[in-house]
């Protein structure tokens, strides 16, 4: 098992001609994602080292089937870009660009939500599952296939927290980047109810971060519908009030978005929450190991 | 981004929420000419990105000649709250009557846009929740249909605000959503909104966040940039197209990623130290991009020491220690530097440091062991 990627995504990448596009599809590529193509609006019917690339999603789908989208084009084009890959029909769209103004993110998402598709991101690092699938940039070499479900806001944090976890001998069974910005296509609660119905996932991570209230959100959550034992990270204690934190989403306004709210609100609800990276794999380690043996 | 009230009033008038004439000015004979202009009495208003203005005497009524250059003489270059007043709005005085508050707010966790209407206003709007939660009224708005004619109904019968306006409010309600949407807003405030003596509804105060991504939309307001109201390291770094956010403590810090950042100035402030700075050098740091971000570090007098904390994923740690070298090489900083590489290609970024012994650097394997290290030297 795993959640949202694996051995029967069939990925199509937006942006597959630009220099990073390139870059990243073929790493996914090489890492075993099954990429069937590319959407590039006038340099269709070229190639990418073998990956066609079309004019748009619908002939992209209807040629390869695809079942998942990689966003990378630029800012400006983004929000054009996932609404189209979903009016293609397609399921899963993973939305890596930085930088998509609030309003278009927010009609995406009020659009989407009626409809069936799901959006990850936009500025995220994407989603790995281990042994089966990379959709993104997340350096896979730092992970192996585990039961652990590791979520997050931040894509660097994520690998520091997924390293120390995989030099305690853990591995993850996926790994969900969710973006950094104020309107995330999933937040924390959608994550958490996938993790909740994977069978290989036996402990749930989620790093957070200051910023709007999807962490306090995501504690009511568990409190009534996770069975799985959660621990959290909270990154921002000592960001000082109304100041961007690098994402456009990390910023505490007046007294709300605290880490010191988020984590108060996770640990009322009964959410172990580490002070930082080492104590949250620590914290991992201790509830593993009374549940299956680390393999290393 | 912010924008000064005056600022905001310009896009208030563009999409038709009524405000009282005025115009900017710089110098004392400019707001003594625009008084003239306007007719008194006038109100001088200090313009400055931040709250409390009138308590802090920065908003006063001139009713003639002598009182207007008394006045603009005694706000211009006057300090609120560490912001030096440039410019004031001067604009003609009204008449109040009655004091509402109207905003449109970017609702995060509904992930929709609010409108909010009270009929007490000239407040704080902490103090209303305080004073009387029910006067504040709340409605969303579903984005994808915009504000329509009846939740500016709704909100000003709801709101118990007087008959006779009723009908107005809700009307710049709806031009308020409109400067929201239109001009990429993710917050639009007015506090007060006046009711006049003659019962004429007009936005005597204009608060305005635009979003900053979505600026290429908005080449007018892209150019309002305050650049004289920043912090000199935080223009550098935005020159130089870095992430950077100026703190009061003494330990520089450089790390890649925003949440790795702020984790880092977490454990430095777990350890005992002070963090000077936020910086993120981005996803895939080029040398010459770590160098660049040295500098902005160093120009900030009070950092006794730097730390750098690098997980390398796209970033590659052997270009991080290049980097490193590199500003050695150019600006011979004369505080201690502690350096975490960890991630792609780490051994060989460890191995060019050790290579290029660089005085005073020091290297530590894990996060909270180089935390430690760098407030110990920090001092």
């Amino acid at each position: 098992m795993a959640i949202l990627v694996d051995s029967d995504t069939r990925l199509c990448v937006a942006g597959i001609t630009g220099r990073e596009g390139t870059f990243h599809t073929l790493r996914n590529r090489d890492y075993g994602t099954n990429v069937v193509g590319g959407v590039t609006p006038g340099k269709g019917g070229q190639d990418i080292e073998g990956l066609p690339v079309f004019d748009t999603f619908h002939a992209a789908v209807e040629e390869t089937g695809a079942n998942t989208a990689m966003i990378f084009v630029p800012p400006r084009f983004a929000a054009d870009s996932i609404l189209e890959a979903a009016d293609a029909g397609i399921g899963l769209v993973i939305a890596i660009t930085e930088g998509i103004p609030a309003h278009d993110e927010l009609r995406v998402y009020n659009h989407l939500r009626r409809g069936s598709a799901r959006l990850i991101g936009p500025n995220c690092p994407g989603i790995l599952s281990p042994g089966k699938a990379n959709v993104g940039i997340i350096p896979a070499q730092f992970f192996k296939e585990g039961n652990v479900g590791l979520v997050s806001r931040s894509g660097t944090l994520t690998y520091q927290i997924g390293n120390e976890l995989a030099q305690g001998g853990f591995g993850n069974s996926t790994i969900v980047g969710i973006g950094g910005d104020p309107v995330p296509g999933s937040s924390f609660v959608d994550i958490l109810e996938l993790f909740e119905a994977d069978p290989q996932t036996e402990l749930i991570v989620m790093c957070g971060e200051i910023g709007g209230s999807a962490e306090e959100e995501a504690a009511d959550y568990i409190a009534d519908h996770v069975s799985k034992p959660v621990l959290a990270y909270i990154a921002g204690f000592t960001a000082p009030p109304g100041k961007t934190m690098g994402h456009a989403g990390a910023i505490v306004s007046g007294a709300k978005g605290t880490a010191q709210a988020k984590a108060e609100a996770l640990e009322a609800k009964g959410v172990r929450a580490g002070r930082n990276p080492t104590q949250v794999a620590e914290l991992a380690a201790e509830v593993l190991v009374g549940a299956s043996s680390p393999d290393s | 981004m912010d924008l000064l009230e005056y600022q905001g009033k310009q896009l208030f008038r563009k999409h038709g929420v009524p405000v009282p004439e005025g115009r900017p000015a710089a110098t004392v004979s400019e707001v003594v000419e625009a008084a003239d202009d306007l007719g008194y009495p006038v109100v001088i208003k200090a313009q400055v990105q931040i709250g409390g203005r009138g308590k802090a005497g920065g908003i006063k009524l001139a009713n003639d000649r002598l009182e207007a250059q008394e006045h603009a003489d005694a706000i211009l270059r006057m300090d609120i709250r560490g912001f030096t007043v440039h410019e004031v709005y001067v604009e003609r005085a009204s008449e109040i009557d009655e004091e509402y508050y109207a905003a449109i707010v970017f609702d995060r966790s509904a992930k929709q846009p609010m409108a909010m209407l009270s009929r007490m206003g000239g407040i704080e709007v902490e103090e209303v929740a305080e004073r009387d939660p029910e006067a504040m009224r709340m409605l969303h708005v579903d984005p994808l249909i915009g504000f329509q004619d009846f939740h500016g109904r709704r909100l000003a019968f709801e709101s118990g605000i007087a008959p006779d306006t009723i009908r107005p409010v809700g009307a710049m309600l709806g031009r308020l959503y409109d400067v929201f949407v239109r001009e990429d807003a993710t917050l639009v405030e007015v506090n007060p909104l006046l009711v006049t003596k003659s019962r004429e509804v007009l936005a005597l105060d204009a608060k305005v966040t635009v979003d900053g991504n979505a600026l290429f939309r908005h080449p007018d307001v892209a150019e309002l940039r305050d650049v004289s109201a920043e912090d000199p390291q935080e223009r550098m770094a935005k020159e130089r197209g870095l992430t950077y956010v100026k703190l009061d403590g003494n330990v520089g810090i450089l790390g890649n990623g925003a949440g790795l950042v702020m984790s880092t100035l977490d454990v430095v402030a777990q350890a005992g130290g002070k963090p000077a700075n936020f910086l993120d050098a981005g996803g895939g740091s080029k040398a010459d991009a770590i160098s660049s971000a040295v500098e902005v570090i160093l120009s900030d007098d009070k950092v006794t020491a730097v730390l750098f904390n690098i997980f390398g994923g796209i970033t590659r740690c052997d270009e991080v220690a290049r980097g490193l070298i590199e500003a050695f090489a150019q600006i011979r900083p004369e505080v201690p530097f502690v350096v975490r590489l960890d991630g792609t290609n780490d051994k060989a970024g460890r191995a060019l440091l050790a290579e290029a012994d660089l005085p005073n650097v020091h290297t530590e394997a894990t996060m909270l062991g180089a935390a430690e290290k760098v407030v110990a030297l920090a001092g």
